[in-house]
């Protein structure tokens, strides 16, 4: 017997509604998509296998990273006690990388947080209110990208002095830019939606429309942002004490450690190409992770050809 | 086209005042003084404190570095605007002099690394295009990857243990030679190459899909002037932006690369400067930079006027 159309449509609706993720969120559906994606998994692995043993490993062995041995100065890779080999004052290569993962790391994130947070909060005032301050901010920032890439982070680090503690500010400073306008572009999208403008009508405040209701929705380009920001931010911290402006020796840290490589670059080329490695491993990972995790909060930015 | 590139021109002149306050206000508002680092090295040692002191308030007179800040601003703006970028506080020559000494050796870095940038981003774009999906298609991706992973300074690292140390194909330092400049352009150039390569592809991806490729298709052309001619225009645009950004890249790179690679240029005269707290050269060098990346900037935005009309009229 034919069931009444309205009735056959409940029932289709019905059987529809499992596939529907109605209880997850937009975030928690982001983090299934990306869970699905074989080498952005492998990507965070890899992030996070260096993370726990940069953080892990100097609190399970007693051996030093800054323990010199003049004896046993550039031991070649496979030496007895030294899998990578020794440095000019015979400390230990992987040791030393170990340590200085937990010091690209640490930085990195912290100078993402600073651009985060200031830029984020910068975007999201703007962005809300608009007006002169937005004009005028965003002008700055027009400014600010006109330097381009480190040249910024070597201005700010002139004027703080050299050092590890200054590097993070400066690449943090240097990270606002992108931050806001990012931000302030999302916030520009969503201010003008019902749902805004219905809790505004039930008497929502200015600070609680911004907080409540569009973070959340400014979240997602952010997430992305600071995905990459970090991998930036590990380059440019590498890059800095490269120069000799960031950390300072004996510090372990990989922009230093070929640094120091390049006096014995004809003699001992394991100093150079092991943290070399290490960099590029690192920020590889997290790109890679920045492009999955771009993907899996907005389908719909896919592209024919990623 | 006359008006929109004179509009344009107006534009970034803003800009270009607003970057010359902030080099101009960081670099003054901070501890850190210059007369120090003038005095440091020759002075060592030599003379009473109450000499010393002297010398300072001489120096200090001579500069107008006593002077309020916006006075100096203003003195330093109308100086550069008639082409005088003023005295280096170190070097005692003048700024525009050391700028104009290392800006071939820079440029001539900059567009190796950028023809270079060009011509396999884009060439290795299309192949990867046309190549979807193979194992073709995976290196290159692969390869771009790479460019925005390794950092410049290991990567020339890695370039001279194999050419320079091994193999004692090119040497491992120096400039004024064609066989000194392979290796750093090939260095500089290697993250564009990337990005280029990398947007080619998806832009060129994103057109091949389009109605009028079809038609273009359907009406019997061949494949290399679909291709050449119907498809790159339109996919040009994008990459053209991102050429654009290239220039402010390969600026700000050939600091890292002029330091690995000993090449006297601007970069390795800026990170001279910065460490001596030589503001005048640093000023110059930030600025000039700034310019470049506005002038390269206001020419990509002139070149999508050619590429597409429509966005002449907006």
């Amino acid at each position: 017997m034919a069931r009444a159309p309205l009735v056959s449509a409940v029932i289709a609706d019905a059987r529809r509604r499992p596939r529907v993720i109605s209880s997850a969120g937009p975030y928690r559906r982001a983090w299934w998509r990306l869970r699905r994606d074989r080498l952005a998994m492998l990507a965070l692995a890899v992030a996070a296998a260096m993370l726990g043993i940069s953080y892990v490993v100097p609190l399970a062995i007693t051996i030093d990273p800054f323990q010199q041995s003049l004896r046993d100065s550039l031991l070649p890779p496979g030496s007895a006690g030294h899998l990578l080999g020794t440095d000019s004052f015979g400390r230990d290569v992987l040791l030393r990388l170990i340590d200085g993962g937990r010091v690209s790391l640490t930085v990195g994130v912290a100078a993402v947080a600073i651009s985060l947070t200031i830029g984020g909060l910068i975007g999201l005032v703007t962005g809300f209110f608009g007006g002169w301050t937005d004009r005028i901010l965003m002008r700055v920032i027009d400014v600010k990208l006109a330097f381009p890439g480190i040249l910024l982070a070597l201005v700010i680090v002139t004027v703080l002095g050299a050092g590890l503690d200054k590097v993070m500010i400066a690449v943090g400073i240097g990270g606002i830019p992108r931050f806001a306008r990012v931000v302030r572009g999302s916030v520009l999208n969503t201010k003008g939606e019902l749902y805004v403008e219905a809790a505004r009508s039930i008497g929502a405040s200015d600070t609680r429309l911004m907080f409540v209701h569009l973070v959340p929705q400014v979240l997602g380009p952010a997430i992305t942002i600071a995905t990459f920001g970090l991998a930036t931010a590990i380059l440019s911290t590498a890059s800095l004490s490269f120069l000799g402006l960031g950390a300072q020796p004996p510090t372990a840290e990989w922009g230093l450690m070929l640094a120091e490589a390049r006096r014995y670059l004809r003699i001992a080329w394991w100093l150079a190409v092991f943290p070399g490695l290490a960099i590029m491993l690192a920020v590889l990972a997290v790109n890679i992770l920045g492009d999955a995790v771009r993907d899996a909060l907005d389908p719909r930015l896919q592209t024919a050809g990623d | 086209m006359i008006p929109f590139i004179l509009r344009r021109l107006v534009e970034s002149i803003p800009v270009l005042i607003l970057a010359s306050l902030l080099v101009f206000g960081i670099l003054h508002l901070v501890p850190g003084d210059p007369i120090d680092a003038m005095l440091g090295s020759a002075t060592f040692g030599i003379g009473s404190p109450e000499q010393r002191a002297q010398l300072t308030a001489q120096i200090t007179a001579e500069l107008g570095l006593g002077d309020p800040l916006p006075v100096q601003y203003v003195r330093w703006l109308g100086n550069v605007l008639h082409g005088d970028l003023g005295q280096s506080y170190i070097r005692h020559e003048a700024v525009g002099r050391l700028i104009a000494d290392r800006l071939p050796s820079t440029l001539e870095l900059a567009g190796a690394a950028m023809l270079l940038s060009v011509v396999l981003g884009i060439g290795l774009g299309i192949v990867a295009a046309l190549r979807r999906g193979t194992a073709l298609d995976g290196a290159v991706m692969l390869l771009s990857l790479g460019g925005v992973s390794i950092p410049s300074f290991a990567f020339a690292m890695l370039l001279i243990l194999l050419f320079s140390v091994t193999l004692g194909l090119f040497p491992a330092t120096g400039s004024g030679s064609l066989d000194r400049l392979v290796l750093p352009a090939l260095v500089l150039g290697y993250e564009g190459t990337g990005l280029i390569a990398r947007l080619t592809r998806a832009s060129l991806l994103e057109v091949m899909g389009l109605e009028y490729i079809r038609t273009a298709r359907a009406k019997g052309l061949a494949p290399r002037i679909v291709v050449g001619r119907h498809a790159m225009r339109n996919a040009l645009v994008p990459i053209v932006t991102i050429v654009g950004l290239q220039v402010g890249r390969l600026l700000a790179g050939s600091v890292i690369v002029e330091t690995v690679f000993a090449r006297q240029g601007i970069g390795q005269l800026a990170i001279d400067a910065i460490l001596a707290k030589d503001y005048p050269v640093v000023q110059g060098v930030i600025l000039l930079t700034a310019s470049g990346y506005v002038i390269a900037n206001l020419l990509v935005d002139v070149s999508y006027g050619f590429l597409n009309p429509r966005i002449r009229a907006a």
